[in-house]
């Protein structure tokens, strides 16, 4: 479903980013992405959402290449992967409601559906009563179940995270984790970028890719790799 | 789909109406420079077109010329493709005229026992044929014929109103030009403030699958509904300094209807353009 091919990304700036980095993320899979800062996490994230290319390599996507995608085809593939940020990303003019509206609006929602289905995904992330609360009435944790009702507005295969709880206390950051669990268990692969070893220790059910200096040194769905390099 | 652009577009002037007339005012100014000039350009092009209107050849007649020879000239000069109209001015009009232009001389006139003025034939020439070379061509033909003892058309005034509308011409497209794209410049900037100060929210539209083309309508819309709102206010300000110029200061003529909306509807799509140039900027990719 989600597949990189020995993928390199080169920045003029800074350098290479990626090397030689290969995994298969299968169907209603559910897999951490874990290294240091600047390891590629966010990079290899940023490939798959398809807001920028490989240098070198293949990112395919739910049927889509990165060798051949179009710019056109780029939203619709959106539809396909949700994305949540550190940072929420919510829009502070408008309601949590409306935020999920919006989503649906700009991608050609019939209005007489958005209604329903915005109460249907604040009821499914806990939220129904705070419908009429702006982003800066909300703490952190309802910040971010907001965020991920809307990565959910068109019912993705694949939720994408990039450290989903890292601006969340302990008891929130369980919370949005459970409902990251919730979501993959109704048959949404979830790739989980993440600092939070204990969070991946306390689940070791689920798959683990680990990165450093932008390769994948270990998988533990296949063998543990050198560094990259070699290709 | 339309309807969410028309929404979102009102919606943004109403989450910001400062910005909204900010944008309208820095369109509408730097338009009404614009205007202003249209309206300067107009009224010179208006001017010297009043002035050609009288370029003529005057043909002066020798005393002895028949009617048959009068007619064969008249009809002769008025089949010239160049020419529009021919009057004949006879001995006694040519008096006449004479004694009620020239006052202070009309004791001089009535003094005279003979008209010393000759007859004469007034040629009015068609507009496109205004020029130096074509009056010079007209006046050369009918000084030909035996009969004409002269023949004066003011050949420098002719030449200077000439050299004068083709410098008006070209002062008026370069003028034009560089206040066009200061227009251009104010309204790119405008807009770009627009454009960044929602930069999140078309963030939020590509990260959940918007396409462009529903991401750039709004904008568009409210580039063009902007640079509407600009226009019109450019065309207010300049009627405003026509009214305050003319009848004192000058007299002028206002634009013709077709130039004023014109003007306005430059003003939408120099909005578009703008919009355009900003959003292209800023579409690339999601930070």
């Amino acid at each position: 479903m989600i597949k990189l091919i020995n993928v390199y990304k080169e920045y003029p700036r800074s350098g290479l980013a990626l090397k030689n980095v290969s995994f298969h993320l299968r169907k209603g899979e559910f897999a951490f992405l874990i290294g240091p800062s600047g390891a590629g996490k966010t990079t290899i994230l940023r490939l798959i959402h398809m807001v920028e290319s490989p240098t070198d390599g293949e990112v395919r996507v739910s049927g889509y290449s990165s060798m051949r995608m179009k710019r056109r085809d780029i939203p619709r593939l959106r539809r396909r992967v949700g994305m949540v940020f550190q940072t929420f990303r919510l829009l502070r003019d408008r309601t949590a409601a409306e935020n999920l509206a919006f989503a649906l609006e700009v991608t050609g929602g019939r209005r007489s559906e958005i209604k329903g289905k915005v109460q249907r995904l604040l009821a499914h992330v806990g939220l129904a009563p705070r419908a009429g609360a702006y982003p800066d009435e909300l703490s952190g944790g309802e910040q971010q179940r907001i965020a991920l009702a809307r990565a959910l507005i068109h019912d993705p295969v694949v939720l994408l995270a990039d450290e989903p709880t890292g601006n969340l206390d302990e008891r929130a950051s369980r919370g949005i984790f459970e409902l990251t669990r919730d979501i993959n268990s109704a048959g949404t692969a979830v790739l989980m970028a993440t600092h939070n070893l204990d969070l991946v220790r306390r689940y070791p059910q689920y798959r683990v890719i680990e990165l450093a200096d932008g390769a994948v040194v270990y998988d533990s769905a296949g063998e543990a790799r050198e560094s990259g390099g070699e290709s | 789909m339309a309807s969410h652009s028309v929404r979102e577009a009102i919606a943004a002037f109403r989450r910001a109406p400062g910005l909204a007339l900010l944008s309208a005012m820095s369109i509408g100014l730097s338009l009404f420079v614009l205007g202003t000039f249209g309206l300067v350009t107009y009224n010179v092009e208006v001017t010297l077109r009043t002035i050609e209107r009288r370029v003529e050849v005057v043909a002066y007649l020798r005393d002895n010329v028949s009617a048959e020879q009068l007619e064969v000239l008249q009809n002769d000069v008025g089949s010239f493709p160049e020419v529009e109209n021919v009057t004949h001015v006879s001995k006694f009009e040519a008096m006449r005229n004479a004694m009620q232009q020239l006052e202070e001389f009309r004791e001089v006139f009535t003094d005279l026992e003979v008209n010393p003025l000759p007859a004469s034939l007034e040629v009015q020439l068609r507009p496109d044929y205004r020029d130096p070379e074509s009056v010079q061509r007209v006046a050369e033909l009918i000084a030909l014929y035996p009969f004409v003892e002269d023949v004066q058309y003011g050949r420098e005034w002719v030449e200077k109103i000439y050299q004068l509308r083709r410098l008006g011409g070209a002062v008026a497209a370069v003028l034009g030009i560089a206040f066009a794209v200061v227009a251009i410049l104010i309204i790119g900037t405008t807009v770009r403030m627009a454009v960044l100060a929602r930069r999140e929210e078309i963030v939020v539209m590509q990260l959940v699958g918007a396409t462009d083309g529903f991401v750039r309508r709004p904008f568009l819309l409210e580039g063009f509904i902007t640079g509407l709102a600009g226009g019109a206010l450019a065309l207010l300000l300049t009627y405003g300094a026509y009214l305050a110029v003319n009848g004192s200061l000058i007299d002028l003529e206002w634009l013709p209807p077709l130039w004023a909306t014109l003007g306005v509807l430059a003003g939408g799509i120099l909005g578009l353009a703008a919009s355009d140039t900003a959003l292209r900027r800023h579409l690339v990719t999601y930070a």
